[in-house]
Parts: C-alpha cells; sequence; structure tokens
C-alpha cells in the first residue's frame, strides 16, 4: 500500500508532482507510486543550475536497478535549485519521494501551466485505473 | 554447450506433437517460387585429405614478407607464446560474449583485469571492456562528446590516421555532426593555432591522435587548454599501443577521453583483423561511455565477485537514449592484451624504448642516403616520414627483397607525394635494418 498522493500539488501523466511555493518557482519530484516501479534508484543525474525547461520536457534522469527513465519538467521555466543529497543518497526518492526526495525547484515561466495538470484525486484515479488493468 | 544434432526419429516425433506433416510444411509462408528445388551446380565433395591440399595451395598464393618497415596503424610486434597458450584454452577460444555474463566469472575478472591495465596506461579512471577497433572507438568518442555537450562540431587533425577520418565522418554523418580539418605545421604537429581560431561553443570534440599518422608525438600541453577553454572534450587517440609503455599519458595531460589501436598487445597484424578498441574517459562520462563495463564486488556470503555493471547504459535497456548501440566487445583480442601485458609487466617501457631506438637509427640511415630528407622535425615514437625521389621504386626494390616497404602518404596527402611513412618496432635488428638501408641505396 503506497503514500497517499498530497493535495497541496498538482501531478503530471508521467508520475511528476509539482508544488507550487508561492514565490513563483515549483519544486518537483516523482510520485511514491512511481518510486515504486521504479525499484531501488541507484543514480540521479541533476540538471546544470539555469538550465531552461519546457513543459513535460525532460529535466531529469533517473537510475534505477533494472532501467533508466527521463523524467520531465511539470512546468517550462529555469532550473534555479537541485536537491544535491541526491547525489550520495538517491534512495531518498525510494524513502521520501514526497519529501527529502524533491528533485528540481523551477522558476515557471508562466504559473497557468499548473491549470493543465491534475489534481491529487484525479491522479489517484489514473494510478488505480492503470492497477485495475493488471499493470 | 554440447551440439547434438537431431535424428531422423527426434524429427518425426517433433513433427507428430506440433501436428505438422513433414519439415518442408514449416516453409510455406515462402512462395513457391522462391524456393530452391535443386542445388546449383557445385563441385563433387572433396576427401578430408583433399580439402586440405585445396587450402593449402590456396593459402600458397599469400607472400608474407621476411620483414617490415610499415605501421601505419597496423605494427608487427613481437608476441610471447604465453599469449597462445591462454587464448588458445577452448573456453576462452571457442565462447562467444556472455549474456548470462554473471555465470561467466572467469572471462569477466579477465575483462576487469583488462580494464585496469588499461586505466592504469592511458591515466584515466575508468576503461571499457573493449570496443572493436581505433577507428571505430576514435568515432565513438566523438559520438559521446556530440550527444553529452549537445553541440554538433568536431574538429579533427588532419594528422590523425586518414582511414580512421572517414570512420569518425561515417558516424558524424549519421549523427548531424560537422566536421572542419585542422591542419598540421612544417614540424608535423597539429597547428594549435588554427585550432584555437577554429573552436568555438558549437564544438563537441577536440579529436587528435599521439604519436599521429606521421609518427609524431603531439604536445598535449599546448592542445589541452585551446579545447577545454569552450568547454569541448579533448579526445586523444594512438594507433600503437605500445607506445602506452614510454610516453606521459593522455590522461594525466588532460584528455577527456583516451581511445586507439590495441593491436600492438599481443595481438597479430592478422590481415587487417580483428583488432582491439580501447575507450577510456573520465569519471564524469562514466554514464555515458560506450561498451561492457566489468565491475568488481561481493556475493551476499561476502565473497569477491564480478559483473557486467552500469548496464543501464547500455541500448538494450536505454534504447534510443543511450550513446551507442554496441553491444560486444573483442573479449578474445582483449584477453591477448591482458596476457601480454601481464607477462612484459614493467618490461612494456623497455620494448617502447626500443622501438625508439630502432626507428632512430632507421631514420638516421635511410635520411643519409643521397635524395632522402626527413620530412617533419617534432620528435617521433616508432615511426616517422622521409621523403625520397622516387618512392615507388625504393619500395619495389624493398618488395622484390621479402620487405614490406613504406606507407606512401601521397594518396592520402597529395602535398606529400615524395614522402614515406616508416616504422621500426622490436622486431627489427640492426642487421635487418643495415639490409633494407642499402637495398634502399641501391634502388634507382
Amino acid at each position: 500500500m503506497g503514500k497517499p498522493n498530497p493535495d497541496d500539488r498538482r501531478y503530471t501523466k508521467e508520475h511528476e508532482w509539482a508544488l507550487d511555493n508561492g514565490d513563483g518557482t515549483v519544486t518537483m519530484g516523482i510520485t511514491d507510486y512511481a518510486q515504486h516501479l521504479l525499484t531501488d534508484i541507484v543514480y540521479v543525474e541533476l540538471p546544470d543550475i539555469g538550465k531552461k525547461v519546457k513543459q513535460m520536457e525532460p529535466v531529469t534522469v533517473i537510475e534505477s536497478v533494472k532501467s533508466v527513465s527521463d523524467i520531465f519538467s511539470p512546468v517550462s521555466g529555469e532550473v534555479v535549485a537541485v536537491n544535491e543529497t541526491l547525489q550520495d543518497k538517491p534512495e531518498l526518492i525510494n524513502e521520501d519521494a514526497f519529501g527529502e526526495g524533491w528533485i528540481v525547484r523551477i522558476a515557471m515561466a508562466d504559473p497557468a501551466e499548473l491549470n493543465l495538470l491534475m489534481d491529487a484525486a484525479t491522479y489517484t484515479s489514473l494510478t488505480e485505473a492503470v492497477k485495475d488493468a493488471g499493470h | 554447450m554440447d551440439y547434438t544434432p537431431h535424428t531422423p526419429d527426434d524429427i518425426k516425433i517433433m513433427l507428430q506433437t506440433i501436428g505438422v506433416p513433414s519439415l518442408d510444411d514449416l516453409f510455406t509462408d515462402i512462395p513457391d517460387a522462391y524456393r530452391l528445388k535443386d542445388l546449383p551446380d557445385l563441385p563433387a565433395p572433396l576427401s578430408e585429405q583433399e580439402g586440405w591440399q585445396h587450402m593449402v595451395s590456396l593459402s600458397a598464393q599469400n607472400t608474407s614478407p621476411v620483414m617490415t618497415l610499415m605501421g601505419a596503424g597496423a605494427y608487427h610486434h613481437y608476441i610471447p607464446a604465453v599469449v597462445g597458450h591462454i587464448v588458445g584454452r577452448s573456453e576462452f577460444y571457442t565462447a562467444y560474449t556472455p549474456y548470462q555474463a554473471e555465470i561467466s566469472q572467469g572471462i569477466l575478472q579477465a575483462i576487469y583485469e583488462y580494464q585496469t591495465m588499461i586505466a592504469r596506461l592511458t591515466g584515466m579512471p575508468v576503461a571499457n571492456a573493449s570496443m572493436y577497433d581505433g577507428a571505430s572507438a576514435m568515432a565513438e568518442g566523438v559520438v559521446l562528446a556530440g550527444k553529452t555537450l549537445n553541440r554538433d562540431r568536431i574538429l579533427i587533425g588532419r594528422s590523425v590516421h586518414p582511414e580512421y577520418r572517414r570512420v569518425v565522418a561515417t558516424y558524424c554523418a549519421a549523427n548531424g555532426y560537422n566536421i572542419v580539418e585542422i591542419p598540421y605545421t612544417s614540424s608535423g604537429r597539429l597547428d594549435t593555432a588554427v585550432l584555437a581560431q577554429t573552436i568555438d561553443n558549437q564544438t563537441a570534440a577536440v579529436c587528435i591522435q599521439s604519436p599521429n599518422f606521421f609518427g609524431i608525438i603531439e604536445d598535449l600541453r599546448e592542445i589541452e587548454p585551446v579545447a577545454h577553454a569552450t568547454g569541448a572534450l579533448l579526445i586523444a587517440g594512438f594507433t600503437d599501443a605500445t607506445a602506452l609503455g614510454l610516453l606521459k599519458p593522455a590522461g594525466v595531460l588532460g584528455a577527456d577521453i583516451v581511445c586507439g589501436e590495441g593491436q600492438s598487445f599481443g595481438n597479430p597484424l592478422n590481415f587487417g583483423g580483428p583488432y582491439l578498441g580501447i575507450f577510456a574517459a573520465t569519471e564524469k562520462l562514466l554514464r555515458k561511455i560506450p561498451g561492457r563495463l566489468s565491475g568488481m564486488t561481493v556475493d551476499q556470503d561476502g565473497k569477491r565477485g564480478f559483473v557486467l555493471t552500469l548496464q543501464a547504459r547500455e541500448q538494450h535497456i536505454r534504447r534510443e537514449k543511450a550513446t551507442s548501440n554496441i553491444c560486444t566487445n573483442e573479449a578474445l583480442c582483449a584477453l591477448a592484451a591482458s596476457v601480454y601485458l601481464v607477462s612484459l609487466g614493467k618490461n612494456l617501457r623497455k620494448i617502447a624504448e626500443l622501438n625508439v631506438h630502432k626507428a632512430r637509427y632507421l631514420k638516421e640511415k635511410l635520411s643519409s642516403l643521397v635524395g632522402w630528407e626527413v620530412s617533419f622535425t617534432a620528435p617521433v615514437y616508432n615511426e616517422f616520414v622521409l621523403s625520397c625521389p622516387a618512392p615507388e621504386k625504393v619500395n619495389a626494390a624493398w618488395r622484390e627483397a621479402g620487405i614490406a616497404g613504406g606507407y606512401a602518404l601521397g594518396k592520402d596527402y597529395p602535398e606529400r607525394k615524395n614522402d614515406l611513412l616508416l616504422c621500426a618496432t622490436e622486431m627489427l635488428s640492426r642487421m635487418d635494418i643495415d639490409h633494407a638501408v642499402t637495398i634502399a641505396a641501391e634502388a634507382r
């Protein structure tokens, strides 16, 4: 039984979450559901500060024991901070995907983009539908 | 794994099990028009003895020179007998590259030892399990640079082996990269002034070879700062691996990728292949490098074991995002190289020194002949370029005497029509060299 998806943030269909920090930036990471699918995470390729990103374009790469996955930026903008702790402890994403396992902070180019993303309830029913379909 | 062919009874039972009347019925998808009804007109079969004699007479059409003065990417070195003994073991000789790799602890350990030795010789923290050959290793390095930096401009020295440049061009064309060739100066070295003028923020890599195609040792201390000033990667190639026994490693001098040809380590000339691509890189590039990586670890009982590691880089997992689609290595050639290096140990340096001395002696003797001149001034390893009045006549005279002569530069460098690229390794005795020089002196 995974952790519930917090109501205070928005979700992409690629299983990223975006938390509006109220200062023009969002913090992003992957959901608990995603970390569970990836299994043990061994490496996170963090982007450079200042990197410009577009919504739903790859912003980082997560390597687990069984795969290497692109992680997509939930919003367009510029990377202003990265979670350096993940260099030595990539497993934080497995342990606390919604908290200590945050990945990148982005200054938004267009806050309205958040409205294109799902709320917690919609995202939760998406993942449950997938489960019911036997994935 | 044994090969046990099916008996007619086996076939009958299998056909019955799947409910198919005959073997021919398994091929009904192939239209009748394309099916072979009779074998084409082939000669009658030969007995084993006749077959053997036929092959012997075919191979007699080859000529092997008694000595060679040619390098140009493939080198005649002495191979200690122990190499053949280890490499010839059927566990190594007949094995294909392991897929359930961890079951083959012996080969994984051998690859790990190979990687360790290459890392030390190149002055880099990481070396892979090998690539196909020096040319494709360099090309893969170029693609790595392009993909990692997301830039599409490649600068390559004209003094890099012409065939390496052609292979790099093939890979670059497929990836949409532009290549600019950097000329060499009258000293024979890369023109660093032109390099500095040509490099820009779109340059992914500066690709050089040292010793270069003319045998000249490049000064990486001059080249490295220029490459890194714009953030480009410095790729340092080589064609005779024995040079690693003497020259300061490119890794120590700041190269990001060191790649080249490992044939000189314990592998015969083999008519051009199979050869051995050596590839080493910085820690920063670890997750981008192509090819297999053998890693050392412990099992659940704490005992040492070996695995293929960081496989998520490779194309069977990373798919189109992988740097390369190579999923194999030159295991047997790498093993030969490892046994060569282990049997020589620190004496690799002595081999390299012999190469330098022999080449210097050959160079002095030939360049003292009437009409012969040294073409370049910069220091060399075991190859050098001389100009002479009639290079074809000299090579013909050498060929008559059973000597493979120099490599005529004219077809690759039209401005160097009278130049010969010559090589002397530890295989040439003083008498051999004197003999070759006498023939050259008399060639008219």
